[in-house]
């Protein structure tokens, strides 16, 4: 038997109000402004349901993220990951549920959501004829950020890839296209990361990058919801994990109740797949 | 950050800036314009038996129906650059509405088209010995593009996301299109057959008309062409 399906407190802030944080410049380092306006819940899902034609992805999906949590995702290829975050990132639009993000409703202020997301998915969602720093560039007028090439050289150098911002994108490797795909999420200091399978392709330099930007993020008071396929990784990372299977999750927990060697077992049982 | 709620222009003109430096580096869109309007021009050249008598009538029609063709390649263009490494996921991730994407890409279409006619009315005027090189068929042509990047950039949107994409946007956009092309084919006719200002008065406000019609549909309907 897994020891926790879905856990009590998950459920626990449905009725919880959350107040709208102030969209401002923000000063420095990588993460969110601390502010004492800042929800307390970074996400709130009831309810999420998504197909495509006949083939259900998410069913009544529930889902609370906190304030500064680092959140991971497991589940077997095809179970809604990567719907899962398209609709947080407000790119899909879901059949029902409602879904609140940093305080915004998901379909009223869809804008603001936007405003305070960093987003990275499988694709660099950059413009491969451009460099990086003119993609960074324009993504900055976008956000109609202020000092626009301090913020971009700040989040290149944290990403260790200012010495290749002038290269076109589609010159760059795949490690390095990703370190600026990194640089453009977190270009607006978004509140919130979402990140697909992030550590995908990624040589051990720029995962040790991405594991150091994880830890001053969270540090910093970011949330960050994360899909991987490495449970061990992401376990590493989380403070809480959970299994996506059936369009619902099918466990979630704290990742100090876990040990290393017991996820692989939990997730073969709940999936009916061996990772 | 602001979030603003009317159309915010810096963030138009960052769209549209986008596109122009892609297609400075590219010149994929402009290129294909001129190469296929122009190949329109010289068959038609030799299919079209033309005469004093019909130069300045039929002239008109062969000008726009090669700009109305040329155009569906550059508008489908707009968009697959928008697919390549699934930039337009990105564009949608940014907190603007919908609509300033659809205007900054339509001011981008534009000036692309315009740019071409640049290069397209003397070449015409030159093959076909039709004078369109007068204020009034400029007014048109300035209306006329309007319309079809209008148009052609809603229909670009919604067929980007297609397999057969580059059938589906003339299949679209050329029937929808047509209004604007009798307006621009009647009205530069007058204008060629000797005929000023109030001759071509009419049709250049039925292209206004058109113009603000397709405008405001475009506005209304952005938002759902791009969902997933």
């Amino acid at each position: 038997m897994p020891r926790t399906m879905i856990t009590p407190r998950l459920l626990a802030s449905e009725d919880q109000t959350l107040t709208a944080p102030s969209i401002s410049n923000q000063v420095a380092g990588e993460g969110p402004e601390a502010s004492p306006e800042m929800p307390k819940m970074a996400i709130t899902v009831r309810g999420l349901a998504k197909s495509y034609g006949f083939n259900g992805v998410l069913s009544g999906l529930d889902m609370d993220v906190s304030a500064g949590e680092v959140f991971t995702i497991f589940g077997p290829n095809g179970s809604g990951k990567t719907t899962l975050l398209r609709v947080l990132a407000t790119l899909t639009r879901p059949d029902s549920g409602r879904v609140v993000i940093n305080g915004f409703d998901f379909t009223r202020e869809a804008a603001l959501v936007r405003s305070t997301i960093g987003v990275v998915m499988h694709s660099s969602l950059l413009y491969g004829d451009l460099t990086g720093r003119e993609n960074l560039r324009f993504y900055g007028r976008m956000f109609n950020l202020a000092e626009i090439e301090n913020r971009i050289n700040e989040v290149a150098e944290r990403m260790n890839v200012a010495h290749r911002l002038d290269d076109k994108v589609r010159d760059l490797s795949h490690g390095l296209e990703k370190r600026v795909s990194f640089a453009r999420a977190l270009l607006h200091r978004p509140k919130l990361l979402l990140l697909d399978e992030p550590e995908t392709g990624l040589d051990q330099n720029t995962l040790a990058i991405f594991e150091g930007l994880l830890a001053d993020y969270r540090k910093v008071g970011g949330s960050v919801v994360m899909t991987t396929h490495s449970l061990e990784r992401g376990l590493a990372l989380a403070d809480r994990v959970a299994i996506l299977g059936g369009g619902k999750f099918v466990f979630v927990d704290s990742s100090d109740n876990i040990e290393p060697g017991e996820l692989p077992g939990i997730f073969g049982r709940l999936t009916g797949e061996r990772q | 950050m602001k979030v603003r709620g009317r159309v915010p222009l810096g963030p138009v003109w960052a769209v549209a800036k986008k596109d122009l430096l892609l297609e400075v580096r590219n010149r994929e869109i402009v290129i294909s314009l001129l190469v296929f309007s122009g190949l329109i021009f010289i068959i038609f050249n030799f299919a079209i038996e033309l005469t004093s008598a019909n130069r300045d009538t039929v002239g008109p029609g062969v000008l726009w129906v090669a700009v109305a063709f040329a155009s569906v390649l550059g508008l489908n263009r707009s968009f697959i650059i928008e697919k390549d490494g699934n930039a337009l996921d990105g564009l949608l991730l940014t907190p603007v509405g919908r609509d300033t994407i659809l205007i900054g890409k339509t001011v981008g279409n534009f000036i692309f088209m315009a740019a071409a006619l640049v290069i397209l009315f003397p070449v015409f005027t030159a093959l076909f010995d039709v004078n369109v090189l007068k204020i009034e068929v400029f007014v048109i042509a300035l209306l006329t593009i309007l319309g079809l990047a209008t148009v052609g950039t809603m229909f670009a949107a919604l067929s980007v996301n297609t397999r057969a994409r580059e059938i589906m946007l003339p299949v679209l956009f050329l029937p929808i299109a047509v209004p604007i092309l009798i307006s621009a084919v009647e009205g530069t006719a007058r204008v060629t057959e000797g005929g000023g200002w109030g001759d071509a008065l009419q049709w250049i406000e039925i292209l206004a008309a058109f113009d603000v019609i397709f405008i405001v549909a475009a506005l209304l309907t952005f938002q759902f062409l791009l969902e997933d």
